[in-house]
């Protein structure tokens, strides 16, 4: 999975990021969070309000601050949108 | 990224997984909701047992008793001459008994006020994230879109610090100049929770009517930045990155939108904590040290400069709208003139240092000067009407 946590780096962003990377340990996902901070970037995803988790480029959040229960939500349910592609 | 390793293992101590509650199991939230209608009820009781006066219609029993709370402001004189005892009001004792009233009274109030409005309107606003509201104003043209984006503008959850997003966003949407800019005067000016706060302290006509006003505002200056093609005056970099495409904004559930609600609420408190308490002080003050006639002199309705020094007074000041109604309010009582007291605290609220220094990164100085002018002249146009009709709202 592709995971990037999406903000500007300030501390509402930095929140989001360490509680999707302790939710990502948490459920065993190897794969490394992706702390994705270019505006121009996040702007071509049609993402105005950071902080934003996206998730293999579809969107999960944004706008808000998840914490760890509702990142490991979210992972979950990324997990079981991409499960059937077993390429990885 | 040690650093970052560090913290994790400090957060993520090994324990075995909680099985997961469904969302109405949650303790926080019983007790967010509970405090909450905890304080709308006793509200409500204290306002119809205390307060109740029979000659007066609901609304005014809505915004005195219910927004207002005076059954509070007289709960607490009763209770201060109680302690203190009674002076006549012309005695030393008695100003410093009425500014502590004050104090403690706006305190109580704003914090309240605060926290259940906040709540409401973050859940309210949960419905609009920019995006969202990106989308919808792409749909519509001309003067309509102006209104909607202003409209659009209070409901929108909007700081100074997302100011440079949404405005790119918005711009590279192929929105227009105009659109984007009633947008982004109405977003810091009029909001709902400003609303509710403003009818509590000043009664509704004067709130329905600083809101109209600020709508009002909003779209002229967006019409007018529009036409002149000032609008066009923006930083190369705004125009020349990828546009931006339509989302959908991934549906949120009752559950989150509380969780955004109840973060939203404690956020906000923590943030302007201190405007309150700087606010409601200086309110006091001006409440009961600061002679009536030295207020009326400066920024009674009679004066033809009091709106001009209101405002150029209120423009580099930052404070939000829960920090400046207390000052507002007793400058209010103290015979300023209404206009001139609405002028102080849409130059305060709309204009503020930070915001313009984030807007200056992604328009050209031009066009920043020509915002700012249009905003100070509408807010003096209106201080000035305000102060030659306002008797019709009182």
């Amino acid at each position: 999975m592709k995971i990037q946590a999406l903000g500007c780096g300030c501390k509402r962003s930095t929140t989001n990021y360490e509680a999707v990377v302790a939710a990502a340990k948490e459920l065993g996902i190897p794969d490394e969070v992706e702390f994705y901070k270019d505006p121009d970037g996040i702007m071509a995803m049609g993402i105005m309000s950071t902080p934003a988790l996206v998730i293999d480029n579809k969107i999960y959040s944004m706008g808000r601050v998840l914490n760890v229960e509702q990142a490991k939500e979210l992972l979950l349910l990324a997990q079981k949108g991409t499960g059937c592609s077993c390429g990885k | 990224m040690e650093k970052m390793e560090q913290n994790l293992e400090k957060s993520d101590p090994e324990v075995p997984a909680k099985p997961t509650k469904k969302w109405y199991q949650r303790a926080w939230l019983w007790w967010t909701l509970g405090v909450i209608s905890f304080l709308v009820a006793l509200n409500l009781t204290l306002g119809f047992t205390i307060g109740w006066d029979k000659t007066k219609i609901p609304w005014d029993f809505l915004s005195d008793q219910v927004l207002g709370m005076k059954w509070l402001n007289s709960l607490l004189g009763l209770l201060i001459t109680t302690i203190g005892g009674s002076f006549p009001t012309d005695s030393w004792q008695y100003r410093i008994e009425s500014s502590v009233q004050f104090f403690v009274y706006d305190f109580i109030k704003i914090g309240i006020l605060l926290c259940v409005l906040i709540f409401f309107v973050s859940y309210v606003q949960s419905f609009f994230p920019p995006e969202r509201t990106k989308k919808i104003l792409g749909k519509f043209h001309g003067i309509g879109a102006n209104i909607l984006g202003a409209l659009l503008g209070t409901v929108t959850p909007f700081c100074s610090c997302s100011s440079i997003p949404i405005f790119i966003g918005f711009t590279r949407a192929g929105l227009s100049s105009g659109v984007t800019f009633s947008f982004l005067i109405s977003s810091p000016l009029v909001d709902l929770g400003s609303l509710m706060l403003l009818v509590g302290f000043f009664g509704w006509p004067i709130a329905i009517a600083y809101v109209a006003v600020g709508l009002l505002i909003a779209v002229i200056g967006g019409t007018i930045i529009e036409k002149t093609h000032l609008g066009d005056a923006v930083k190369d970099f705004v125009k020349a990155g990828p546009s931006a495409i339509d989302i959908d904004a991934p549906t949120l559930r009752q559950k989150d939108r509380l969780i955004y609600a109840r973060d939203q609420m404690w956020g906000t408190y923590k943030k302007v904590f201190w405007y309150i308490v700087i606010g409601v002080a200086l309110g006091a003050v001006i409440h009961n040290v600061i002679p009536a006639e030295w207020v009326e002199n400066v920024l009674g309705g009679n004066t033809w400069y009091g709106v001009l020094v209101a405002t150029v007074a209120g423009v580099p000041m930052y404070a939000d709208i829960f920090g400046t109604l207390p000052v507002a309010e007793a400058l209010y009582t103290k015979g300023a003139g209404l206009g001139t007291v609405l002028a102080f605290m849409m130059s305060v609220t709309a204009l503020s240092l930070p915001s313009l220094i984030m807007l200056s990164k992604a328009v050209k100085p031009k066009l920043l000067t020509i915002f700012i002018g249009v905003v100070v002249f509408g807010i003096i146009a209106i201080g000035y009407l305000f102060n030659a009709f306002g008797y019709l709202f009182i």
